[in-house]
């Protein structure tokens, strides 16, 4: 299908690659600024603790120390979600991450050295470790301003038919209670900020964050200056998968240390800080009913959740929002209830991770179909494929599907793995699989979903394209190269991507809900569409011929059908400028994709597009031990076009094994408010020796709304993996 | 402080430093040699990985002096004149390369295999990178890039 095109469908080297094989590129812990401060981070001894007094007079003494601040010296501004969340912490602690009083200093050992002077004086409270204890009555109380350790807001219930109805008229109604843990990111580049001050008070932040214009409007409310103050240029990313789509306390502080000290300022976490103090996949404990009829047609769903928010909110207070699309779409379920609650507990606080709530939500969904599948004696690929959601089908929650591939997905994904002459077969081997469906057309939850883009073309033939959108090592810059250069008619070696600073670029919400290829793809063409008519425009006037006679390939223009004789763009774009009168050649575009915002009820079409997939997994069990050996996963991934297979891959590699991970190896230990694994040599993040064979199976369904076809795809490459492969366990014991 | 001669990147160089000092540390903060990558600092992650007389070692764990009077060689020293080594093109060219952060303990760790064995099977290229950490590739790539460039 691909052929009709010249760089789309084509795998791509990422246009990063050679800067990152050679050491050359410039990730945020690599720079250094004149005159460069070292921030350094006091947090609390104790998960929760009145704070009695904070004495810094011997850090503030101790030479090569810049400042230091406690709340006192800083305004009193709450960020966050729920907007709970002082920056420095007064009067008490709420969990062992909280941040009691920040340093700078003229290197990293004297900023360390200070923060041991500091000496804090506690008074330790009761703490709540476990959200349903937190919700009783008597359980400690975290924040004043939320009873019952829930606030108004962290509370959802969803529905759509009648539940009730639909047990009573199922064959089968099975219920059970799933518990999933903490994971972390574990992003390689760990967490950083930089900031700096020019005479004039205008602030410029170097950052890996993922959401660059809402981080400006952030900074701006935490710090009570204008956002048109800040600038925010995004350094070379080292992984973020979600991590980096908030704005955390250590960022306010490390600008107000630079406002205090008038010197650049900067803040690094080292490995076991990043482990204790940013944002986890949030626990979640479950209980799912589901009924379904005899022949494996499901008729109810209902499901309720408890999740740990830990002691403050970040974006983990709300996936139940994705969450829902799940539990309310993933299969065609008539009648559907769910009911959630985010409770405060003194541990720590989870934030956004790749899936954004939706691995917990498809674990359990999909452990459960099979569990049904057993109940009712029917084979779980046929049960999924009986329910499988189709193109055209509206769900119960307004949710307008259109490319639908589940079906093929999980198919191609059985077959892979030789589903039929492996499944239910004595011995210790298994398979199992699992599906999913995501966003992949945007997702509406701020007033705007677009993304904006200009494309400069200069004289000699080099095509700028300056978009919103982030690159944190995805390859969004690889895929918004091709599409410019395969919309303009231009060769890929012409096309750059600037897409670091505020100052610069256009709007965007940011690189979350896997939006980026979609809508800033739809930008990127948009512009690039512009740009080829403003060049064909200009040429028909030097050619004396009518535009629309007119077309570009590969940096060459035309007449239609006769693609022998051509004029190089460039000449036609310095003709261009050169005349009196003239103009450069620079266009624009802006991309908003066509849905809505979701209603009370939660009903609405936030997304343009949706992902599916289906993974299939064969397991291994030694029944002595109950090691498991995972010897093959089959992803199949309905990813509208891929635009650049190689990328696409690396996506499905990536999410399988953070998906591995996952099920069967990674758990950030919390115990009492305490994490007890904050290194990788505990933390058991998948080596290469864990990796099993994947085979990728892209499933192309040429989406009308994406981008040359294209739908989101990277999120959901690690979310069917655990509970395929704990439905292989089951197949195999 | 004391002196401190090596030869890196296949040219002799003298810094001075403190005793204790790491060799990641002065790689990057004396020499300016970014390349080098620290994630963890406590020798589990692989991502500071250089050539030590021809030996993969975890610069954030080995003292500076350790090179004393020895060849070190850093991600930036692969590629010579411009010309990318081979395990550099592959590693572009298959995709191995995501955030990147890992990539140059990544390649010195692949580097360090193929000098002693340049044909290597699947299971010793995974052997040979089993102590660096990727959370971006799953690896998969890697090791393709790996195999690609032994085949050259």
């Amino acid at each position: 299908m691909s052929e009709e095109f010249s760089f789309v469908g084509k795998p791509t080297a990422k246009l990063d690659a050679p800067s990152k094989v050679t050491g050359q590129a410039v990730y945020g812990h690599d720079m250094r600024l004149p005159r460069m401060l070292y921030g350094s981070i006091l947090r609390s001894e104790y998960p929760h603790a009145r704070i009695l007094n904070i004495d810094t007079s011997r850090a503030k003494a101790l030479p090569g120390v810049k400042a230091v601040l406690t709340a006192k010296d800083i305004p009193e501004i709450k960020i966050g979600w729920a907007r709970d969340h002082p920056v420095l912490k007064a009067g008490k602690v709420r969990s062992i991450r909280d941040e009691i009083a920040a340093v700078a200093a003229v290197d990293e050992e004297t900023a360390r050295k200070a923060l041991e002077l500091i000496k804090v004086e506690y008074e330790e409270l009761p703490g709540v470790f476990d959200p349903e204890e937190a919700m009783k009555p008597g359980a400690p109380l975290i924040h004043a301003d939320a009873p019952d350790n829930i606030q108004e807001k962290m509370r959802q219930s969803y529905f759509h038919g009648n539940v009730q109805k639909g047990f009573q008229e199922s064959d089968v109604v099975i219920e059970d209670r799933f518990r999933l843990p903490f994971v972390a990111h574990c992003c390689l580049g760990t967490s950083f900020c930089l900031a700096s001050f020019n005479p004039s008070g205008d602030l410029t932040v170097w950052s890996s964050t993922q959401m660059p214009f809402l981080y400006q409007r952030d900074l701006s409310m935490a710090l009570g200056m204008p956002a048109h103050k800040i600038r925010v240029i995004k350094t070379t990313i080292g992984g973020a998968f979600g991590s980096k789509l908030d704005m955390y306390p250590f960022e306010p502080i490390c600008i107000l240390l630079a406002k205090e000290t008038g010197c650049p300022v900067r803040i690094a976490f080292s490995r076991e800080e990043e482990f204790v103090a940013s944002p986890t996949r949030q626990p979640v404990i479950c209980d799912i009913k589901s009924g379904a009829r005899e022949d494996g047609t499901l008729t109810a769903r209902q499901v309720s959740m408890i999740l740990d928010n830990g002691a403050y909110s970040s974006w983990g207070a709300t996936t139940p929002l994705v969450m829902m699309l799940t539990i309310s779409s993933l299969y065609r379920v008539p009648n559907v209830k769910y009911d959630v609650v985010v409770a405060y507990t003194n541990n720590p606080y989870s934030g956004a991770m790749r899936g954004y709530g939706n691995p917990q939500a498809t674990f359990v969904l999909e452990s459960h179909i099979d569990m049904l599948a057993h109940e009712l004696g029917l084979d779980p690929m046929e049960i999924r494929l009986k329910n499988a959601n189709q193109p055209g089908d509206v769900t119960g929650q307004g949710v307008k599907i259109t490319t639908c591939g589940l079906t093929d997905c999980i198919q191609e994904a059985a077959e892979s793995v030789s589903w039929k002459q492996k499944r239910a077969k004595p011995g210790n081997r298994g398979v199992g699989m699992a599906s999913m469906i995501h966003v992949g057309g945007g997702a509406r939850i701020y007033p705007s979903d677009g993304c904006g883009s200009t494309v400069k073309v200069d004289d000699f033939g080099k095509v700028t394209l300056i978009s919103g959108s982030t690159d944190m090592g995805q390859g969004a810059d690889t895929v918004m190269a091709q599409i410019v250069a395969e919309e303009l008619g231009v060769p890929m070696e012409n096309v750059t991507v600037i897409n670091t600073d505020t100052d610069i670029t256009p709007w965007d919400v940011g690189a979350h809900a896997s939006r980026t290829t979609f809508v800033a793809g739809n930008s990127a063409r948009l512009a690039a569409a512009d740009a080829k008519r403003q060049i064909l425009e200009a040429a028909a006037v030097s050619m004396g011929e009518s535009v629309e006679d007119l077309d570009m390939k590969e940096g060459r223009i035309y007449r239609k059908g006769e693609p022998e004789e051509w004029i190089p763009f460039e000449k036609m774009v310095r003709g261009k400028h050169f005349q009196l009168e003239g103009d450069v050649i620079l266009a624009r575009g802006w991309y908003e994709p066509p849905t809505e915002r979701q209603d009370k009820e939660y009903r609405g079409n936030i997304s343009a597009a949706y992902g599916f997939a289906a993974q299939a997994v064969e397991v291994e069990v030694d029944t002595e031990t109950g090691e498991v050996k995972v010897l093959k996963i089959a992803a199949a991934h309905d990813v509208g076009r891929a635009i650049n297979p190689l990328a696409v891959e690396g996506q499905i590699h990536g999410g399988v094994s953070m998906g591995l991970g996952y099920g069967l190896y990674e758990e950030l230990l919390v115990q009492d408010g305490r994490v007890l694994n904050p290194n990788f040599a505990d933390y058991a993040l998948p080596t290469v020796l864990d990796m099993p064979e994947i085979d990728s199976i892209i499933i192309e369904t040429d989406d009308p709304a994406g981008p040359f076809g294209a739908k989101g795809m990277a999120e959901p490459a690690c979310i069917p993996t655990a509970p395929a492969i704990a439905n292989a366990i089951f197949d195999a014991v | 402080m004391e002196a401190l001669t090596m030869k890196l990147n296949g040219e002799e160089v003298t810094v001075h430093i403190k005793p204790d000092a790491m060799l990641l540390d002065v790689l990057r903060d004396e020499l300016g040699l970014m390349g080098t990558k620290e994630a963890c600092g406590q020798g589990e992650c692989g991502a500071c990985t250089v050539l030590l007389e021809g030996e993969p070692v975890t610069s954030c764990l080995v003292p500076a002096l350790k090179a004393q009077g020895r060849e070190v060689l850093t991600v930036e020293g692969l590629a010579s004149r411009g010309e990318l080594h081979p395990l550099q093109k592959a590693f572009v060219e298959h995709g191995a390369v995501q955030c990147g952060y890992c990539t140059p303990g990544m390649l010195m760790s692949a580097k360090a295999l193929l000098d002693r064995n340049p044909h290597p099977t699947e299971e010793e290229i995974k052997e040979a990178i089993s102590g660096n950490l990727c959370r971006c590739t799953g690896y998969v790539n890697i090791v393709q890039a790996i195999k690609a460039a032994c085949a050259e």
